[in-house]
């Protein structure tokens, strides 16, 4: 055991656990965030994905040890109101069935449109190809993610 | 009636000695560009000779290509060349199948937004069969020196190997060194499920180290 001290969705926190614990169980089962969800254990289907220092890595297979110091962002992060453009996108298309990998899929596409603010169908794909919907959404969470690209384009606007 | 010619034969007789001595150059350097590796390296080497560990070149062809055929089974195994595909996507398995999911190499070879290498592969390996291998400094060559080793032959590999245009502007004892790249190692290292290298790592460096210092002979096409 030993002490791990991060900060998550804006709050440091710390907690006592062995440094090879998955960095998932450490968020679910002791902070107490059921958000992020479990699906292969091995870093094959994404729906485990959180945001380490603005990366989106496979919790499952990170150990919480690496997240030792780190920022930590999870679902229950991304906005305060549930109001980050991807969110209000995947409402406005209605994208998930069952909805179990959604929370992995919107932290990906968080970091797409972070890093890409206008992407095309190509680029959704190469970032998208990692998080497996079995309910087969696809084609709204591409649909989405143009939506929330536009919208994110358009708050900058009325910014400026 | 015959003409004398002595005069004639006299007064271009510096000349064809001229020509001579020009095709025998000429001769001598087709000669030496086609069994070197890159006249460019020889001249790098002599230009940073300051910096290289001073260790003799004893030039011998055979003993170097033949050095060259263990270095090329270790970099065609799936732990090497796995990572030196001929597209951008990165290969899996002891089969060299594309990795699943598709992650594609980008710019710095570190993959592209949510799917960058280091998001899956840990700074360790993951225990378990089917989980990712890991290594700190994970990643695929960059696109603007991909390193390519999939599909090629002895001979292609060699002569890109030791291109400095094509292997980041290595020298030899750069080269030399990159045998004990933690990447490298990692190759046998590999993980639960996966074979590893054809030989020991200290028989590639053995390999590896001889085909460089006995001139870095590229085999026969």
């Amino acid at each position: 055991m030993a002490s791990i001290n991060f900060n998550i969705n804006g709050k440091d926190q710390s907690i006592d656990v062995d440094p090879q614990m998955p960095l998932l169980w450490a968020i679910r089962d002791v902070v107490g965030l059921k958000g992020t969800k479990y699906g292969c254990g091995v870093a094959q289907c994404g729906a485990c994905t959180v945001h380490l220092n603005g990366e989106a890595v496979r919790s499952c297979v990170t150990r919480v040890g690496r997240a030792n110091g780190q920022k930590i962002m999870t679902i229950e992060g991304l906005s305060e109101n549930n109001n980050h453009p991807l969110q209000l996108a995947w409402q406005e298309i209605d994208v998930p069935q069952c909805g179990y990998c959604h929370s992995g899929q919107i932290m990906s596409a968080a970091v797409l449109l972070r890093e890409n603010p206008n992407p095309t169908d190509q680029d959704i794909d190469n970032a998208m190809a990692g998080n497996i919907c079995r309910c087969g959404t696809y084609l709204r969470i591409r649909k989405a993610i143009h939506l929330a690209a536009g919208g994110m384009q358009q708050k900058v606007g009325k910014n400026e | 009636m015959k003409q004398p010619t002595e005069p004639k034969t006299h007064s271009f007789r510096p000349i064809r000695t001229g020509i001579a001595i020009g095709v025998i150059l000429t001769v001598t350097a087709i000669m030496a560009s086609t069994f070197k590796t890159t006249d460019k390296l020889t001249e790098e080497d002599v230009k940073t000779k300051n910096k290289t560990n001073r260790a003799p070149i004893n030039r011998d062809s055979v003993e170097s290509v033949k050095a060259f055929a263990s270095v090329y089974k270790v970099l065609m195994s799936p732990r090497c060349m796995n990572c030196h595909p001929a597209g951008d996507v990165p290969l899996q398995g002891d089969d060299s199948h594309l990795h699943t999911m598709g992650p594609k190499r980008g710019a710095e070879g570190k993959g592209l937004y949510a799917m960058k290498c280091s998001n899956c592969h840990q700074p360790t390996n993951t225990p378990g069969v089917h989980t990712p291998p890991g290594n700190p400094n994970w990643h695929l060559p960059p696109a603007t020196m991909r390193m390519v080793f999939q599909g090629r032959t002895p001979h292609q590999l060699a002569k890109q190997l030791m291109d400095p245009k094509q292997n980041g502007n290595k020298t030899k004892e750069q080269l030399l060194e990159h045998a004990h790249d933690g990447l490298v190692l990692g190759g046998w290292n590999p993980g639960e499920g996966r074979t590893l290298p054809p030989m020991s790592h200290a028989e590639f460096t053995k390999a590896w180290t001889t085909w460089i210092k006995k001139g870095a002979y590229a085999p026969k096409p």
